[in-house]
């Protein structure tokens, strides 16, 4: 049973409602749109349109800085979210199918990355690798390396969470027949459990491999000099102001999520039909 | 003989419990290292700094510890910053709550079709870019920007938003808007309509059948939404770096500046304490009302 018979068509609400989400729609999508349009701006000026341009992108891309940056991000993205998945998948696994000594523990300890805001841990992982570069007496150690170890620590509870919602929802059955037809639990895992959780560990890592593409405010405290990922990298470019070259970068970032959206979007359906 | 037999049963059931413990317990245990070495002792160590002393080249001291960082937090500064900041968490809020419950209710009431593309359309700002999204603000509402020049168009003046408390309001309700439309959605998505019908049959109005029904029934979604716009915005960094100006700082750059501005770290360690003693309680309320209303 749906709402619209519980809302009588074309009431004053209604048509309310409708204008609300209009707003609503176009307060999301206005600014995004404009930003992408001015992209192609020609004019150096971002404010004042002079005609349409593809010279920013090219600019971006012989820009050093930016593709610097783009290449760190990439390589910090693909092995944290490997990492992260698999570990995060291992972490929901044993929350979800065993009872062992410090499962409590564990528990709150996976809940708590997520609950705190970002600057407190950008806080904890700064003095922690300052610490530990002091311990191992060098003098620097703040980079890549650093960066992606900070990513995987955020990242393994959000996969953890998303994996686990998907575990809870199947009932233990099938595997426990898989155990009554003699397949011990690594056979009963490859072939029964791990194809039923597929979606949820593809969500979990489509979810961290966002979130390390997103962050500025961790990688910004555990980046190096000369090494650091575009969304820091454009964070230090905007606080200088507004430019047609960032503009160009972020409708490319602004591209590149709705390529991940649309690719979990079809993940979804795919998903839906089989399952 | 039949309790020996059983007694070797509960013995081989009890060695198959525990085989399958450690077991569970080695599959847990890289992810219990990781946070172990990447989140407790990394807290352990701001803690630590958090009791120490700065000094006057901004080397932190490890000796001599002391609650000279705590009692700062207590400064006519701090209470000022703080009480800015949880001002415009709740306003956020509670704008982001105005203008997505009755956007999540139009959405639940479209047919299928329509409603799974409308949802698209809000998953889409959701998964994007964060830092873009405010960036964009920054374009729009800049002094010669397109809503000025459109305001000069119209005959108004030169629009001066930008580096403004409302900038900074606008940048959060943006941010943060779909994060609020989401977890309502699924409440209301997930609820039983037939009641409100039901009530409707026995000439309930339709604001009672929604204060009555509709309203209790989506409450699990409003304090979801609620936490999950409140306690970023708490925090914010981003917002307020771009949008902000020397006058709007929030706890987030606050304590950001304490450790790449001011280089005061212990200072900046007890700020952050404090924050998070105030997020887990907030949290622990959050568990404690949702399992009263769920």
């Amino acid at each position: 049973m749906s709402v619209s018979s519980a809302v009588r068509p074309r009431s004053p609400i209604e048509r309310m409602l409708a204008a609300n989400a209009w707003l609503v729609f176009a307060f999301l999508y206005l600014p995004i749109l404009v930003l992408i349009g001015l992209s192609f701006n020609e004019n150096k000026n971002v404010a004042i349109w002079t005609g349409f341009s593809t010279r920013w992108y090219g600019e971006m891309l012989h820009n050093d800085g930016v593709m610097r940056a783009l290449r760190v991000t990439l390589i910090v993205a693909a092995i944290s979210t490997v990492v992260s998945t698999i570990v995060g998948t291992m972490a929901a696994l044993a929350m979800e199918r065993f009872r062992f000594r410090g499962r409590g523990a564990l528990d709150g300890l996976l809940y708590l990355p997520i609950i705190i805001p970002d600057v407190t841990m950008a806080v904890m992982l700064l003095l922690f690798f300052a610490q530990a570069s002091q311990l191992l007496g060098r003098a620097q150690v703040f980079g890549i390396g650093t960066i992606t170890l900070s990513h995987i620590a955020f990242n393994i509870s959000f996969v953890a969470v998303v994996v686990r919602a998907r575990l809870s929802l199947l009932d233990g059955s099938l595997e426990e027949a898989a155990a009554d037809l003699y397949a011990n639990r690594w056979q009963t895992f490859r072939r029964v459990t791990l194809p039923l959780i597929m979606p949820g560990v593809l969500g979990g890592a489509l979810l961290a491999l966002t979130l390390s593409l997103d962050d500025v405010v961790v990688t910004q405290f555990v980046s190096g000099p000369g090494s650091t990922t575009l969304p820091v990298y454009v964070f230090g470019l905007v606080k200088r102001g507004v430019s047609p070259l960032i503009n160009a970068v972020s409708t490319v970032m602004l591209v590149a999520s709705m390529v991940l959206v649309g690719v979990s979007l079809v993940f979804q359906r795919n998903n839906a039909r089989t399952g | 003989m039949t309790a020996t037999v059983e007694s070797e049963g509960d013995l081989l059931e009890e060695a198959a419990r525990r085989a399958d413990s450690r077991r569970g317990f080695l599959i847990a245990l890289p992810s219990y290292v990781y946070l172990m070495i990447f989140f407790v002792v990394p807290f352990g160590i701001v803690f630590v700094y958090s009791f120490a002393t700065r000094s006057s080249t901004g080397r932190t001291i490890l000796e001599d510890f002391n609650l000279n960082s705590y009692s700062r937090l207590f400064d006519p500064v701090v209470a000022r910053i703080a009480t800015r900041s949880l001002t415009l968490a709740v306003v956020t809020t509670v704008l982001c709550l105005m203008m997505s419950y009755p956007f999540a209710y139009y959405i639940v009431s479209r047919g299928t079709s329509v409603r799974n593309a409308l949802l698209i359309l809000v998953m889409i700002p959701f998964w994007s870019n964060f830092l873009v999204r405010t960036y964009a603000w920054r374009v729009l509402l800049g002094s010669d920007g397109p809503i000025s020049q459109i305001s000069q168009a119209l005959g108004g003046g030169e629009v001066r938003v930008l580096f403004t408390t409302t900038a900074v309001l606008i940048g959060l309700v943006y941010g943060y808007l779909p994060f609020m439309v989401l977890p309502l959605y699924a409440s209301l998505e997930r609820m039983d309509w037939q009641l409100v019908e039901g009530a409707r049959d026995l000439y309930a109005s339709g604001w009672t059948a929604f204060r009555r029904i509709t309203l209790p029934l989506s409450m699990p979604g409003v304090v979801a939404g609620s936490i999950l716009v409140f306690i970023p915005t708490l925090g914010a960094y981003v917002t307020p770096a771009l949008l902000g100006g020397a006058r709007t700082t929030l706890l987030g750059d606050y304590i950001v500046g304490q450790f790449l501005g001011a280089r005061n770290w212990p200072y900046g360690s007890a700020l952050s304490v404090g924050v998070m003693a105030v997020m887990l309680a907030a949290a622990v309320a959050y568990f404690r009302v949702g399992a009263k209303t769920a």
